[in-house]
């Protein structure tokens, strides 16, 4: 570190240096990789939804394959419940829900948001023969650390629980986190979703398992088990699938 | 020069003698927020061991051209960019554990073990002797997040890399969980009863009493 190299054009020059070789480098790996990058969080995003409609056993590793086969994408206007065309060709409702034109602002934030997207997707999962069997809704709302997002199926007499799986959450390891133990995802199969047309299904401490409205809260963690109750209430709700399902149920 | 004695030092002294967590107490924070498991503990100590190995060498091989009043930040611009890299590598072929890892592959940047060692080692050694250096003190992080990360999987969650060990009481079996060694402040005690165990082994490195 001699004194010598101090002059200010050559420090100019080594920063300016290092700094291009540095660009160039970091640039080059993310576009390398983007395309990457891109397939995995759709694998990734396939993968949760097949959870979901309990096609991963029959997928046997080939995801994509059977997503395009069982899976299909259609989305729904909120409001009304009815299928719409696609918004836009990168249509993300997650995305959406932060462009004022393209979503609705809430009174209050009951789930943890303050705006919600006009239009939501929704996947109906098919059968062999082409009939739907259920619908996965993709929810999300806030838990005790930050939103959770996950997919909840759906028999299509919009009535009925099928799972409810959590890909995306911060919640406390072993404790909030448990919302992804099979264990507890196993609970909500079979739930009733509605009575009398309007949301009943309670996350509450000691729940029978024998009642088909409420679902064991998680031990250890209130907070959590508070936040999927809103999250459903809102999803379930007038604000978010309530008149999809409506009309599921009439066919 | 880089004889086998030099090379040997450099590469496997960081990991008892040396340990950049044990005996120099540093990148603490990570090493208490990602070991909840075993597999985040062993991506995030291959990571940094990269990083730290690839800044060593490239600060090295330009040390003699760093002018020392910017030094600092030629250092930094290249530990940043590398670990930009890592991370767009683990996106693209682990998505997975770097969605578990998520903030923590950025804050490698301002890990102490690597501006330490390019700072200390790489700015006055030739590059090949820098880059095992970084691989070294890599390589004593990884082993100590390993190792609580072991400690706090097993006893945290009864499983080692998700395999079952223990068939926690939640799962029908019988053993419950440690609630506290789930949590990220639990490798306090962990890392203080490590630099407790070692330094009873190698009086060398209790520090002399004030």
């Amino acid at each position: 570190m001699s004194a010598n190299k101090e002059t200010l054009g050559k420090t100019l020059g080594v920063v300016l240096a290092v700094c291009l070789v540095c660009s160039v480098i970091v640039s080059g790996a993310a576009v390398g990789l983007r395309s990457l990058q891109q397939h995995n969080a759709m694998l990734d995003k396939q993968t949760n939804i097949l959870e979901a409609a309990d096609l991963l056993d029959k997928a046997n590793g080939d995801i994509a394959g059977t997503f395009k086969k069982f899976v299909e994408i259609r989305y729904v206007d909120l409001s009304t419940g009815e299928y719409v065309e696609k918004p836009s060709t990168n249509f993300d409702m997650y995305k959406a829900a932060k462009k004022p034109d393209m979503s609705t602002a809430l009174d209050g934030s009951p789930a943890g948001f303050k705006r919600v997207a006009n239009v939501a997707s929704v996947y109906l999962v098919k059968d062999e023969a082409g009939n739907t069997t259920r619908v996965v809704l993709p929810i999300h709302g806030s838990g005790l650390w930050d939103l959770m997002y996950a997919f909840l199926a759906v028999d299509v007499d919009g009535a009925t629980a099928r799972n409810l799986v959590y890909y995306q959450q911060k919640e406390t390891p072993g404790l909030g986190g448990e919302v992804q133990n099979p264990a507890w995802k196993a609970k909500w199969d079979g739930k009733k979703l509605f009575k009398d047309g309007k949301v009943a299904i309670k996350v509450v401490k000691n729940a029978s398992s024998n009642d088909p409205y409420t679902v064991d809260a998680l031990s250890g963690a209130t907070l959590t088990s508070n936040g999927v109750q809103h999250q459903l209430d809102f999803w379930l709700g007038e604000q978010g699938f309530g008149p999809y399902l409506k009309n599921l149920k009439r066919g | 020069m880089a004889n086998t004695k030099e090379l040997k030092k450099v590469l496997f002294g960081p990991i008892l003698d040396n340990n950049p967590i044990a005996l120099q107490v540093l990148g603490i924070c990570s090493a208490l927020a990602i070991t909840t498991k075993l597999e985040t503990a062993l991506v995030m100590g291959l990571a940094l061991t990269s990083v730290t190995a690839f800044s060593n060498l490239f600060i090295s091989i330009i040390r003699n051209a760093i002018p020392s009043s910017v030094r600092i930040i030629v250092q930094m611009t290249i530990i940043a960019s590398l670990v930009i890299v890592v991370d767009q590598i683990l996106k693209a072929y682990s998505y997975e554990i770097s969605k578990q890892l998520s903030v923590f592959v950025g804050l490698i940047i301002t890990n102490c073990i690597v501006m330490g060692r390019a700072e200390a080692y790489a700015m006055k050694n030739p590059p090949l002797m820098s880059f095992m250096d970084g691989i070294g003190n890599g390589l004593g992080y990884a082993f100590i997040l390993m190792v609580v990360g072991t400690i706090k999987e097993l006893f945290g969650f009864g499983t080692i890399l998700g395999f079952e060990v223990f068939t926690v009481i939640q799962n029908g079996g019988w053993y419950q969980p440690n609630g506290l060694l789930i949590l990220p402040f639990s490798s306090f005690f962990l890392i203080g009863g490590m630099i407790w165990a070692i330094r009873t082994f190698k009086k060398d490195q209790v520090e002399a009493k004030e």
